[in-house]
């Protein structure tokens, strides 16, 4: 069985971003760049159920920069074994309709019955793309899957759900995000990390791929950025050293601000 | 097009807060937007509470009742809001970002081909119909956006608008599920919920944080006993879930949930960028913590240098005797 990571390059997240306002779209060239955290137990997730025997190939798909590939190696470093990233100037600007589209696309190609998420990306947050991808690819689907079994075509999986922890069991193919209480993602070792450069790193334009050019980038966008605007930063307000009497001090402070 | 439908999740007897939210910021649209305010209420056994929302300003509830819309899953949402959509040709259709709406919004927007906005803190008459603001990079900037054509979907940030009653009444209006074969997929087959009076980290109005200075997972126990005190929710640094004090669901911050209560109060936290982004968009911030140089400080609205161990408690004690 061959499993599909959905995985996405991100501004490093130890540093400050900005969004350019002319463009409406982040400053991709500031600082370092990085294999989206939260796609790091995907990846583990699926090099898991391979070195277990449940699956036979993990393949990493991609929609970004063609330098994202650099970024995206470090999945290949934890133990996936191929990846194609989908790189258009046309697929810029792409919002969760058109990275739906392209993804969807290049998984219809895969043969891959499982497909697995993180449950967001550190740059734009939103945490839509499992739930849209399950739909435009017409598989089964889940998200916030806390640990996952596979029993020949059925996945089991326990989910966070907004009352607490449920369990759902759904037929391949599927479309899964998971969510940081699966598993602790590993450090590349120095071999997996050279061996990643050998491994194959497919970069398609649209049409290699066969997406439709209409379907994304600003010409498939739902929704279109007006402005951007940078809000005063936070100011500090009062800081008292605490005299024996900090606890007072700050319950005045809530009763001041009535919300005690 | 035609009118608003928010979308509200059915919790017990009654609705999330959010929901309620969102309806009462609907009222203010609605006249802008054109149409009637309707709301969309779909789950196991929730025909009894539909009417409740006519008090927040819903003209029309459209209530499915079906056993897998008590699942928590969103394919069999989807399925049914899709038809409404199809018969009611709603302007806007708007959701409360729990998980389950996040979900049902997402799927529905997908197979619609319609424009989603996610993470909106603001909602306003704008363009064709309304624009959405959502603060990107935790709140240092602020994106407004609009839709290129409609339905016109949105997330709402649960905290982002005030729930207040106006009054009206409802008519509800019972729709009966049609749900594919292929919504039904994936079943629900264990439910485990969470612990009695546990707030959620997203819905929760106040959150009680712990980090690094807190030195020991046990010592998590002070914040709980102030979270507890307050009704807030226990939030966790990054510091502190990685070293395995906490678990996953609770850290604040770019690597875990981004969150505005009214009240956010951070103990032995020192607010690194990682910390900030998550939580900076609170109303009010309160943080303790003995470095006096941490940068925090530089954000709180009021903050106390000393040990947390000696203030958590006697707060927690000054509260508890206002409570009575």
């Amino acid at each position: 069985m061959k499993i599909a990571v959905c995985v996405k390059e991100v501004p490093d997240t130890t540093a400050e971003k900005r969004i350019d306002p002319g463009t409406g779209r982040l400053v991709r060239d500031e600082g370092d760049r990085m294999l989206n955290e939260f796609d790091k137990y995907a990846v583990e997730e699926a090099v898991r159920l391979k070195e277990a025997g449940a699956a036979d190939e993990v393949i990493l798909i991609s929609l970004g920069p063609e330098k994202a590939v650099e970024s995206l190696r470090q999945a290949l470093a934890m133990g996936a074994d191929s990846l194609v990233l989908v790189s258009d100037p046309a697929a810029a600007g792409s919002d969760y309709l058109g990275t739906a589209a392209a993804l969807a696309k290049v998984l219809e190609d895969s043969g891959a019955e499982l497909v697995l998420l993180g449950s967001e990306s550190t740059d734009a947050r939103s945490g839509v793309m499992a739930a849209a991808l399950g739909e435009v690819s017409g598989r089964a689907w889940v998200t916030a899957a806390n640990s996952l079994a596979l029993n020949g075509g059925t996945v089991t999986v326990e989910r966070q759900s907004d009352d607490g922890v449920d369990t759902v069991e759904l037929p391949l193919p599927a479309v899964i995000s998971v969510t940081k209480a699966i598993n602790e993602p590993r450090y590349p070792s120095l071999k997996g990390i050279m061996g990643a450069k050998k491994k194959p790193q497919e970069v398609k334009s649209l049409a290699d791929a066969g997406i439709d050019a209409s379907k994304v980038g600003e010409a498939g966008a739902g929704t279109k950025v007006l402005s951007v605007e940078t809000p005063p930063a936070r100011q500090a307000g009062q800081v008292v050293k605490d005299e024996g009497n900090g606890a007072q001090q700050i319950l005045d402070f809530l009763i001041e601000k009535k919300i005690v | 097009m035609a009118g608003i439908l928010v979308v509200a999740e059915p919790q017990g007897s009654g609705f999330r807060r959010v929901g309620l939210e969102i309806l009462s910021k609907a009222r203010e649209l609605k006249d802008s937007v054109g149409g009637p305010l309707a709301a969309y209420v779909g789950g196991s056994g929730v025909a009894d509470q539909a009417a409740q929302l006519g008090a927040y300003g819903a003209e029309k509830v459209f209530v499915a009742d079906h056993e897998a819309l008590g699942s928590g899953l969103a394919a069999p949402h989807v399925d049914v809001l899709a038809k409404l959509q199809a018969e009611n040709d709603f302007s806007a259709i708007l959701f409360g970002g729990t998980v389950q709406g996040r979900d049902t919004a997402a799927a529905l927007a997908a197979r619609l081909g319609a424009g989603l906005n996610s993470d909106s803190t603001d909602l306003a008459p704008g363009g064709s119909g309304l624009q959405a603001t959502r603060p990107a990079f935790g709140g240092q900037n602020l994106v407004q956006s609009t839709w290129t054509g409609g339905p016109q979907i949105a997330l709402v940030r649960p905290n982002s608008f005030q729930a207040s009653e106006s009054g009206g009444s409802a008519e509800v209006v019972s729709v009966t599920p049609e749900i594919s074969e292929g919504a039904l997929r994936a079943k629900l087959t264990g439910r485990k919920p969470a612990e009695e009076g546990k707030v959620s980290l997203e819905e929760a109005s106040i959150i009680v944080s712990g980090g690094r200075g807190l030195g020991a997972p046990e010592n998590f126990a002070v914040v709980e006993a102030l979270a507890a005190s307050l009704g807030a929710a226990v939030g966790a640094s990054r510091a502190a879930v990685d070293a395995g004090w906490y678990p996953h669901p609770n850290q604040v911050g770019q690597t875990g949930k981004t969150v505005s209560p009214n009240l956010y109060i951070a103990c032995g936290i020192s607010g690194a960028v990682q910390h900030k982004v998550g939580m900076q968009t609170s109303d009010v911030i309160v943080a303790i913590n003995k470095d006096e140089e941490a940068p925090i400080f530089q954000f709180a609205d009021f903050g106390v240098v000393g040990d947390l161990f000696d203030i958590v408690p006697k707060l927690t004690e000054l509260i508890n005797q206002r409570n009575g």
